[in-house]
């Protein structure tokens, strides 16, 4: 697998922030940006599940309204996350906080869309045992990306 | 004792210098920080989005500066506490980066923008509560805190880098003025 990380590397846009001092910088301020805007549109949905903010709402309104901007943060976090990791993909290749993230990623992505979403979508569901569950899985699953995502650039 | 001066002795502190030498201290903090922006700044992106009619419009306005606004505040009071220690950690640094000092006083401004929200607009919410989009006043408020904390976060991502330090020379004369470099004879 790692010819393919060199390869990665070795494209334009990784040469281009490579040879640019200040455009690795400035991508991970956007992917910063992004990250606010992830962090907030899954928050309010997993407070609301938890019970803990917004008890008042529906949780299906909360999750209705959120998606878009969950989508939005998503789309951000992978236009600045894509070239980040282009341009130093062979770090990554032996970075082993890049393979927690790689791995994490997905399967936060799978939960949120395909149980999250199913799940807080429902009517008629309220606070409860199992509205707790899928926050508390949601947070979890999503702590460890951006943790893991931050301490790619310790461990070097 | 000039600020720098005062800065120079606080990273002489034993504590300071921990901190900044620390193997893991350090990352721990700063990935709190930074994860903490999540909490923080992602809640008031809510509130703010929210004012401009942009999500929950069915979700009347007070629930959420009555339920989510401890949660931004709790989010804030981790980035205080985490960026002081940061601060702490590198103070002659910082002080001199023009980052870490527009992001100072974008911070002011953002501050400023919320005491205004509160103790004008804030107050006459019962008139707006279920507009699915709040009037002018608050819409403006809710800009000013977008950018202003977009702003916040770049800066605050950008003092990690150099480019600007007053050890690194020839800088244009704006650059020096704006980084008070003529105080330094540069410390950690």
């Amino acid at each position: 697998m790692l010819p393919f990380f060199q390869w990665c590397e070795a494209t334009f846009i990784a040469r281009g922030i490579s040879d640019s001092v200040w455009l690795f910088g400035v991508i991970e301020a956007i992917h910063l940006l992004g990250l606010c805007l992830l962090g907030g549109a899954l928050l309010i949905v997993d407070l609301r599940l938890l019970g803990v903010s917004l008890a008042e709402q529906p949780i299906a309104e909360v999750a209705r309204s959120a998606r878009r901007w969950l989508i939005t943060g998503l789309v951000m976090m992978a236009a600045t996350g894509i070239p980040l990791f282009l341009s130093e993909a062979t770090k990554c290749y032996y970075n082993p906080s890049f393979w927690v993230k790689i791995i994490t990623l997905p399967v936060a992505l799978l939960f949120t869309f395909a149980v999250r979403q199913r799940i807080a979508s429902n009517p008629t569901l309220v606070t409860s045992a199992r509205s707790r569950t899928v926050a508390v899985a949601s947070l979890a699953l999503w702590y460890t990306v951006a943790a893991a995502g931050r301490w790619i650039g310790f461990s070097s | 004792m000039s600020p720098t001066e005062f800065f120079a002795w606080m990273a002489d502190t034993p504590w300071s210098v921990q901190l900044r030498e620390s193997l893991y201290a350090w990352p721990f903090v700063e990935s709190t920080h930074v994860l903490a922006l999540g909490l923080f700044a992602g809640t008031a992106v809510m509130l703010d989005l929210r004012l401009l009619g942009l999500t929950l419009n069915r979700v009347p306005a007070s629930a959420l500066t009555s339920r989510l606004l401890p949660w931004t505040r709790a989010g804030f009071a981790i980035m205080v506490v985490t960026g002081l220690l940061l601060f702490y950690a590198t103070p002659v640094r910082y002080y001199h980066n023009v980052f870490f000092r527009l992001k100072v006083i974008v911070l002011v401004i953002a501050g400023l923008n919320i005491w205004v929200f509160h103790s004008r607009i804030h107050r006459r919410i019962a008139a707006w509560d279920l507009d699915p989009v709040a009037p002018r006043a608050a819409r403006i408020a809710a800009v000013v805190s977008l950018a202003g904390w977009a702003i916040v976060v770049v800066a605050g991502r950008l003092i990690a880098y150099n480019w600007f330090d007053c050890d690194i020379q020839p800088q244009p004369d704006f650059i020096n003025w704006a980084a008070g470099c003529a105080a330094v004879a540069l410390a950690p």
